[in-house]
């Protein structure tokens, strides 16, 4: 079943709908609830390669669900260091647990300083809620 | 969606039905409809393969034809042969320019007294109508406007059929590409053998204002409410056309694979140009993947590396949990077994021409 609202207060999140969880020079990225929700179940995941240099505000994967593709944006930039292989034969857990299971990338970060860019979990609520 | 835009859309009698099941309600052909309900496409897709669906599609048109040269006039208008359209049958035909190309598909239903319904698909409807009554002169027929005598709704699946019964009473269920009158759950219905899933069931058309009751009671009996989104999945799989993707004025209905529909000896409007046109350079054809991947209407088509050619309709089936989709190719790459890529996104994708349908039920 489909995950409840929320948005965690250990997150930073991009307004075009992506998380992020900073541990150290490293972060993991994924798309938020709202992202999940308004693309309905996700049936295909195309993860990018381990290696991969990304930038903030720039698409680095997409996303599926039955009837529409979405970009998913990185919030922060960096080299993708691991990828969630598990998505390959459940992408639905981007629905299920879109802040846990459904995570997307886990990237070492360029620009640490870019975290003051985004927004906490009331700024972004209060994006969602006004969208 | 801005409020504006909102308010000039039309809603059928059975909109309070999808707000209270939490429908996601999509602008579509002018109409506000449901695009999905709460299980998402994918389980409603499913529902339909394993039990039964039902569709609210009130958006469709109907074009009534009625007066002694209602037969030679839809002959002449109409693709398939419909002298052969006997009293309570049903005929799957195309509406063509004079140059072949393909203006609407169509099913006709030939109703008591000489009268036909022919249902249109709503963003084409006014065009038909117009285009039926503009060839109507020199014959005695009446062409009415009828789109807003009926509510339409599809009952599909195969459990569909008993729950049909089960609200028929005395009546009978026709068989498949007929219609009759019949009373369903009290509500006076033209029921019709027919649907756009691949499954068995009936296709309802009643009075609006006894749609809500008719809905209700089938919905009751557990036939599953289906979006739009699943309705086009389901007709993909089993190779249905859809105009404005696979169809449109562009394409003869020959280069479509609808040839079976298309008697060139009636003489149709159309047919002049079709027999002139001879074998066609390019075939519609299914596809499936052979890879990962999802292929999107607009992607191109390659074959040997060289684009052939345009996706026209492409999802993730559901049900064989791999991409498929429709497509136009050169007649020598239109063969079961070809193998061809689909460039998505600028990701070239492995996949081979099938055959129709993509999907085929288990005996």
């Amino acid at each position: 079943m489909a995950a409840e609202q929320t948005y965690p207060d250990d997150l930073l999140y991009h307004d075009e709908h992506d998380w992020a969880r900073l541990e150290g020079e490293e972060g993991t990225f994924g798309i938020t609830w709202f992202a999940q929700d308004s693309l309905g179940e996700v049936v295909f995941f195309d993860p990018p390669e381990v290696g991969t240099t990304i930038s903030k505000d720039q698409p680095y994967a997409e996303v599926e669900s039955v009837k529409a593709v979405s970009d998913v944006v990185a919030p922060m930039s960096g080299e993708i260091v691991a990828v969630n292989e598990a998505l390959g034969d459940e992408p639905a857990a981007v629905n299920d647990d879109p802040y846990g299971e459904g995570w997307m990338v886990r990237v070492r970060l360029t620009d640490p300083t870019e975290r003051d860019q985004l927004l906490d979990a009331r700024a972004y609520e209060k994006l969602v809620q006004e969208s | 969606m801005t409020a504006a835009a909102t308010d000039t859309l039309r809603r059928t009698p059975l909109h309070d039905r999808h707000a209270a099941a939490g429908a996601r309600l999509v602008p579509f052909a002018g109409w506000e409809m449901p695009v999905q309900y709460p299980p998402g496409i994918k389980a409603e897709h499913l529902e339909v393969r394993r039990n039964a669906g039902l569709f609210d599609v009130s958006h469709m048109g109907q074009v009534e034809t009625s007066g002694p040269d209602a037969e030679p006039f839809l002959q002449h208008v109409l693709s398939n042969d419909v002298t052969k359209l006997r009293e309570g049958g049903a005929q799957y035909s195309v509406l063509c320019r004079e140059d072949g190309g393909v203006l609407d598909d169509l099913f006709t239903y030939r109703l008591e007294d000489g009268r036909f319904l022919t249902v249109t698909n709503a963003a084409n409807h006014e065009r038909d109508h117009l285009w039926m009554a503009g060839h109507a002169e020199g014959y005695d027929v009446t062409v009415r406007d009828a789109a807003d005598d009926y509510a339409m709704l599809a009952l599909q699946g195969p459990c569909a059929p008993e729950i049909l019964a089960a609200h028929l009473g005395d009546g009978e269920a026709p068989a498949r590409m007929r219609t009759a009158r019949a009373r369903v759950a009290g509500v006076e219905c033209l029921v019709c053998g027919t649907g756009y899933t691949g499954e068995g069931g009936a296709e309802l058309l009643c009075a609006h204002e006894d749609a809500p009751a008719l809905w209700d009671a089938l919905t009751a009996s557990g036939a599953a409410p289906t979006g739009l989104a699943a309705r086009d999945t389901l007709r993909l799989e089993v190779c249905f056309h859809l105009y404005g993707n696979d169809l449109s004025e562009d394409r003869t209905p020959i280069e479509a694979g609808l040839g079976w529909a298309v008697k060139l000896d009636t003489d149709f409007v159309g047919a002049e140009a079709l027999r002139a046109a001879g074998e066609p350079a390019d075939r519609l054809v299914p596809f499936a993947f052979t890879g990962p991947g999802i292929p999107r209407q607009g992607n191109p088509i390659l074959v040997e590396g060289k684009p052939v050619g345009l996706v026209t309709s492409g999802t993730l089936s559901p049900c064989l949990g791999i991409g498929i989709g429709m497509g136009y190719v050169p007649a020598a790459a239109a063969s079961p077994g070809t193998p061809v890529e689909i460039d998505v996104r600028g990701r070239r994708r492995t996949a081979e021409v099938r055959e129709k349908p993509l999907y085929r039920k288990e005996q």
